[in-house]
Formats: C-alpha cells, structure tokens, sequence
C-alpha cells in the first residue's frame, strides 16, 4: 500500500468509528444532561459544594455561576504553580515566574492550552497531575454545559431558566469525561504511554553518554487532554513525544479522542429539541468541512510544496516516522479543527499552504467540529446567522428551531462572532508594531508574521496550538496572549447565555409555508457558505501577507 | 451562609466545586490509573526500559544519539535521524523553521557577540538539510547531492539586485567567499561569492533547484518533532546496512535480517509508516558480537 492510500484509509477508518460512535454518545449525553436522577456519588459532591441540584438558574445566574467557577479556577491555578516549589513532587523545580505563570493558568481554563513553558523543565508531577489535568477536566465540562444552556434555549419555551451550572458541570465531568478517561488511558498505556511518579532516571547510552529517561503520569493527563480538547503536552514536544504518543495506534486513538465527543453532541443537541433530523443537519455542516480541511491539509503536505520541502523530497521536518507524513496532516486538521491545540508534527515547519490550512481552521471559529461543547454552540450561532442572512435574502422573519430571530438575538450573535477576529487582528497589529515584539520572530520575512498571527489566531480561538518557533515566554506576550484568551472563551460564552436565555423566554413560532427548512442540504450548504465567506473576508488579507505570499510564488 | 452577598455565597460554592473536583480527577483519578497500569502493563508504564548486562541503557521509545566525544558518527552503528535537541528528553522538541527558511547569516570571521564567543552565523534549515546530506553521503559511501543544495553542502540560493527586472548584481548569499558559486552566470550576470556581514536583504531571493536525484533519503536529513524519534525509514536503515556490516565484519544478510526485525510495519496495515527502532538494532549488533 501507498503512503497516500494507507492515509485515506487512514482518513477513513477514523469517520467510520466517528458514525459509529454518533449515535450511542449522543443519546447518553442525551441521558445525561436531561435525566432527572441524582447518581449518590454526585448527590454527595453537590453537598460538599453547598448547592441544590434541583434549582433552576435564570441565564444571568448561570452566565455568573461560569465565570465565578473560572475565576477561581485561575486564582487557584496561578496559586498553585507561584508555591510548586513547597509542594510535593516538585522535581526540584523553582516557582514558576509571574507572567509563565498567569499565563498558564488562564490558557488551562480556557480550554486553550496555549504552552508559553516547556513542560518536562518546569511543571512538577504534582501541578500536572493536580492543577493542570483538572483544568482539562472541567474547562471541557463548562464548554459542554454552555452548549447544553443554550440548546435549552431553543428546547424551552415562556422560561426564564436554563438548568443548573453546577449540576451540568459535574455530570458533564463525572459521566462522561472520566469514563471514557479512564479506559483510553489505560489503552494508551498498553500503547507503551507512561504513568507513574518517577523523576528523570538516568542512563548510560550505546554511545556511552548519558540520558535523563523522564518519569510522570503521562496517560492520564494525555487521554483528557484530547478528549476535552485541550491539547496541553505533558513535555514540550506534546504528543510528538514517544512518551505522549507511543505508536502509529496510539495516534489514531488519540485523533479519534479529539473528535468523537464534538461528533457526538449534534445527537445530543437534535434529541433535545426534539428533532433528530435538526442534529444531522448540524453534523453534516461540522462534516463537510472537517473533510474537506483534512483532504486539503494531508494533501498539501503529501505534496510537498516549497524549497526546503522539495531539496528534502518530503514535508518531513518536524514529523515523526513512526506517524508519517500523511497521519500527521491529518493529526493537525483534527487539533485545528477542534480547539484541541495538541500536536504530532510541528506546524512551524510545514509547507506553507499546508501551515495556513491548520490556522485557517481555527480562523473558521472552530466550528467543524469545533471544540467539546464550544463547537456545537459556535455553530449554532452561525445557524443562527444563516437564517437571518437567508430572511435578509426574501424579505421574512427569521426563524430557527421554531424560535424567531429578532434584533437582540441577532445582536448577540454578531457580537460572538466579531469577538475573535477583533482580538486576532488588533493583536497581531499591535505585536507587529513593536520592533521588541517583531524580536520574537524566529523565522523571517511572511513566515514570521505567520508566526506572529497563528499565535494570536490559537489564544483567541483557544486552540492552544503554535507556530512554536515564536518565543512567547516574555512578559509582553504572556501578558497579551493571556488577555486575547480570556476574552476569547468568556465574552463568548456570555454572549451565548445571554442568547439562550432570550430565546427560551420565547413562545414557539408555528412553522409555516415560509419558514426556512433548516434540515435539508439546501441549509447545510448555506451554513458552509456563510461559515467559509464570513471567515474568508475577515481574514483574508491578513492570510495574503503571511502564508499565502509564502506559498504562492 | 445566607447572610453573605449572593456573590460571595457564588464564589465559595465556586472553590468548594473546584476543590473537590480536584479530588476526583486530580487525585483519585490518576491514582487509579497508576495502580491499575503498574500491575497490568508495568514494563510500559515505566518507560519501555531496555536492559543489558543489569543496567538500563535507555528507553525503547526514547531515540540515542550514535556520536562519540566530538560529534562523530560511530561507524559501527546505525545512525539515528538529526535531532533539534541532541536527543536529550529534557529539552524535546522540534527545530521550528520553515520551509523557506533558505537564508544562512554566514559568520564573520575574528567578529565577537555579546558574550566574547566568535561569531558562528546561522545556518537556514536549507543549508541544514544540504550539509546533512552531504555528511551521510560521505559517511555511506553515496552521493550526497540533493535539488536545491550546491556541491558543497549549502543552500543553492542567489540575490538578484535589483529586486524587479533586469539582474545586474547576483551574489550566492550561502556560499562565504573565496567559495567558488555553484553557477558561474545568472542570466548573464556573473554570479559573486557571498561577502560575510553584508546586508543583501534588498535583493530578490532565487533558489536553484539543479538537477541533481537524491539518495540520501528524506528522514536522514530532517529533524523530526519530537528531537527524541526512536525511528529511522526502512530506507535509511538499508542505505546504513552495507556500512556497518563492513565495520563489524558480519555478513550483509544477517545485517538486513536484523533490520527487518527490527522494522515495526504500519498498524493494521494502514496507521502510521513503517519505521526501524535503531536503538534496539544496535543493541543487538552489540549482542551478535558478544
């Protein structure tokens, strides 16, 4: 077999276990989300935690439970890595220094990730295991539980209420993160991933020198850090690295982790308003445009275009051979896709329309999949557009799920989406204009703004993801990449809320001869236009400076 | 409680839920799947360590540099791909230049930087690649010749001033002079050797491909993401063969026979590439002689 057929059987196999896994997943998030049963387990936590689980929230309730459960997410987090030096399992490693440290703390609680450390020379086991895991954990938990807010939204009618945060927080975490969890990492082990509580254990090598073999519990972080697209490496090559990401399976585990909890929630989200065909509408948007990504990333770097890429005969700088070239263009359109950020390759060094595919993808808002639970509400928001670009077109009403699409509604949902092209594009300006800021380039010419601008491309839409040759551990950057992360996942999630709990107040709209069928092909064609266009004239000119002058010559 | 401001009651409910959700995946988790991976699959938990006479001589899945003291390939094992770290597992990672990263600084001579070190220049990934394989061509006996690369193992790259139009000055910026230039003429214009700290940024950039097939293959000359790559493709391990049979003395088939079990194929036929564990192939030539 043909590194190219093996990697569209490759491609295939993944969507394969992606249906299959459709169904299932998303009726048990279905369960989970609506069930009106307590587990014991989690009647115990809402006691440690002094809430009552059957109390209902108005939107503002919710929208405040979300960023007081992150505020004091970052507090502690920060916290934690300030003392790490008095705490067990340090390695001997100092306090991580003020700015690193803010830095991290708000990229883990925003789902982003975004490693301005190298993970094996600065982060204790403990910080990993206990601070920066458990962020991985419950971030993932709050993006699902804003997409469920708002898909209650459309479910609930004359309401003011949009469920309970907290419980949606630990089901979310307890029934469906941690299962699957547990058993991917013990399947990763077996894979040859470590766990354990070593340090660096040296060892003489063949060539008689030394090796510092290093020690952690690496499966238990790796698993949650795909799953709930993360994408924080344990080591600074992430799941590069042998010890993340131990063979040519593993990979495909890990890709598969990445996007089966996005694929699923569509199901959720069609069973919860009551109309399947609603869901599979969404999932063919989210589908056609993460084939046609990873047609297009894997393609490009099989092609192999550029000098250095020619002179080598391969796009394989920067990949492993165990993964291939073709597994990882597809390992990099999955973590773009999704607000994962995990990489196998080094997007740095890949070809240089190969490279603005992986950030094009995140430029899209990452909506196709998108990330877990960010994703599915990201795109409804752009549903949400659709119908009313659509109304514009014939002169009605918007409608969407029986819901009409009045100014606040539109408002709101403009709003989202003007958020991360403003802090993508204003940041960028702003590093740019900086001769220190430019300093932190390590390619030059478009390849360093491509740098610059992937960076502030990942912070805003909480990818996590890089352009690595970029040195971002300066104050400067650590400052304003952390800044362009909270507003990216918070100013959105508000926006969010605030659009279900304006859309659950409504009485049903009765569908009528002119209501616009939002189930059909004819809706899933509009949706991929209004996502490509509406990204592609935001961001075009800025892609015309970096890669695209690199790439077309 | 109930006295308190509703947005204080909020926060506290806030640190109570992340204090104990800390317990449950921060702790209790992760203990779980330690206990459970050390007494099931102990061996891969730990690192794949590999054994020899008592002592751990390293990681099955953690790549070896084959070099003595100064840098040197050791002739008698199978090399290991470039690596952006030296293969050390406390600095992984990848070289993160680009693919027209084609440019050199070339160093210049008696200059000193801030710190009193001698001026070293950078060297482009072009360049990288180029003397890469020069260096295993002349290692293995085999051209080392690449597209894009000169004959002496730098990247094949003119300045064409003015930017636009008609050439009038043409320097091959790669290539320090009294270095001849791999073309004697670019359209016309006589091609100069490039003059150490000049600024020829002004000018237009024009690598040149030639004509040359290389040999060498693709992973021999690149570095790979993690700088800790156990592998090595199936076709620099065969273009190593010959040489190391000579080195040790052993026939060329046992050689080969010792690759090919060595060679992990693709998973299921279609996951991944097939790649060569070179540091459980050394280890065996090792064994074989003992």
């Amino acid at each position: 077999m043909s590194p190219t057929t093996a990697g569209i059987v490759f491609v295939a196999s993944l969507v394969v276990a992606l249906v299959l896994t459709h169904r299932p997943l998303g009726d048990y998030m279905y369960r989970v989300y609506t069930g009106t049963r307590h587990l014991a387990f989690e009647r115990v936590i809402y006691r440690l935690i002094g809430v009552r689980p059957d109390t209902e929230q108005r939107w503002s309730v919710y929208a405040r439970n979300v960023l007081a459960f992150s505020a004091v997410s970052i507090l502690f987090l920060y916290a934690f890595q300030r003392l790490q030096d008095r705490l067990l399992l340090s390695l001997g490693f100092p306090a991580v220094t003020g700015h690193v440290a803010w830095n991290t703390a708000v990229s883990f609680v925003t789902n982003t990730n975004w490693q301005a450390y190298s993970g094996e020379s600065t982060m204790g086991h403990l910080v990993q295991m206990a601070g920066l895991a458990v962020q991985n954990f419950v971030s993932a938990a709050v993006g699902m539980a804003v997409a469920v807010a708002l898909v209650r939204g459309f479910a609930r009618n004359r309401t003011e209420t949009l469920g309970n945060f907290w419980v949606d927080l630990v089901r979310g975490t307890i029934r469906v993160l941690l299962p699957i969890a547990f058993v991917g990492a013990l399947i990763l082990v077996a894979g040859g991933v470590i766990q354990n509580f070593s340090g660096v254990h040296e060892v003489t090598t063949l060539a008689g020198g030394t090796q510092g073999i290093t020690g952690g519990p690496v499966a238990s972080q790796e698993v949650i850090k795909e799953l709930g697209n993360n994408g924080g490496g344990f080591y600074n090559a992430n799941s590069a690295h042998p010890f993340e990401n131990a063979a040519s399976w593993t990979n495909w585990l890990e890709i598969f982790l990445i996007l089966v909890l996005p694929f699923a929630l569509p199901r959720t989200f069609g069973r919860m308003v009551g109309d399947r065909r609603q869901g599979y509408a969404i999932v063919a948007i989210m589908g056609v445009l993460a084939l046609a990504s990873v047609a297009l990333v894997t393609g490009l770097e099989i092609a192999h275009h550029g000098t250095v890429p020619q002179a080598v005969g391969a796009a394989l700088e920067g990949k492993e051979i165990r993964f291939g070239v073709p597994n990882s263009g597809t390992f990099a359109a999955a973590t773009t896709l999704t607000s994962t950020g995990a990489v196998d390759s080094f997007h740095d060094s890949f070809t240089a329309l190969g490279g603005m595919m992986t950030m094009f993808n995140m430029m899209l808002g990452e909506v196709a999949p998108g990330g877990v639970g960010a994703g599915l509400y990201g795109m409804l928001v752009l549903a949400v557009i659709t119908v009313f670009v659509a109304g514009l077109m014939v002169g009605r009403t918007p409608e969407y799920l029986g819901k009409k699409i009045g100014a606040r509604e539109i408002k709101l949902a403009s709003l989202y989406f003007l958020t991360t092209p403003a802090l993508v594009l204003v940041g960028t300006a702003l590093a740019m204009a900086s001769p220190e800021q430019r300093a932190s380039m390590l390619n030059s010419g478009p390849h360093g703004l491509s740098e610059v601008l992937y960076a502030f491309t990942s912070a805003s839409n909480n990818n996590g993801s890089a352009f690595a040759g970029i040195t971002v551990n300066t104050p400067w950057y650590d400052t304003a990449l952390g800044l362009c992360m909270a507003f990216g996942r918070f100013l959105p999630i508000v926006f969010v809320l605030g659009l279900a709990g304006s859309l659950a107040r409504q009485a049903p709209v009765p569908a009528s001869a002119g209501t616009l069928p939002t189930h059909r092909p004819q809706f899933v064609g509009m949706v991929v236009g209004v996502t490509i266009i509406v990204v592609g004239l935001t961001f075009l000119p800025a892609l015309a400076l970096g890669p695209l002058a690199e790439g077309i010559q | 409680m109930e006295r308190l401001p509703s947005w204080i009651r909020q926060h506290l409910a806030a640190l109570r839920a992340l204090l104990v959700l800390t317990l449950v995946t921060g702790a209790i988790y992760p203990l779980l799947v330690t206990g459970v991976a050390q007494a099931v699959l102990g061996g891969n938990a730990n690192g794949s360590l590999l054994r020899e006479d008592g002592t751990d001589v390293g990681s099955a899945l953690i790549g070896q540099s084959f070099t003595d003291e100064d840098g040197a390939p050791i002739r008698t094992y199978f090399q290991s791909r470039p690596s952006a770290g030296g293969y050390d597992p406390l600095a992984s990672g990848a070289s993160n230049l680009g693919p027209e990263d084609v440019l050199d600084t070339l160093p210049v001579p008696g200059a000193k930087d801030d710190e009193g070190n001698p001026d070293t220049g950078r060297q482009s990934l072009l360049t990288q690649v180029c003397a890469r394989s020069k260096a295993v061509g002349e290692l293995e006996g085999v051209s080392g010749a690449r597209p894009y690369c000169t004959a002496d193992g730098v990247g094949a790259v003119l300045k064409v001033f003015p930017a636009a139009g008609a050439p009038a000055r043409v320097v091959s910026v790669n290539q320090a002079c009294p270095a001849a230039p791999f073309v004697a003429a670019y359209q016309g214009v006589k091609v100069e050797c490039g003059k150490p700290g000049e600024d020829y940024s002004a000018g237009r950039t024009v690598p040149v491909r030639g004509d040359a097939r290389a040999v060498v293959p693709p992973d021999a000359v690149t570095a790979s993401g993690s700088g800790l790559d156990p592998h090595i493709s199936v076709a620099y391990a065969e273009l190593q063969a010959p040489r190391v049979a000579r080195e040790r003395g052993l026939g060329l088939d046992a050689v080969r026979a010792l690759i090919g079990r060595h060679t992990t194929g693709r998973a299921l036929g279609f996951m991944g590439e097939p790649a060569v564990n070179v540091l459980e192939l050394n280890l065996d030539l090792d064994r074989l002689k003992g």
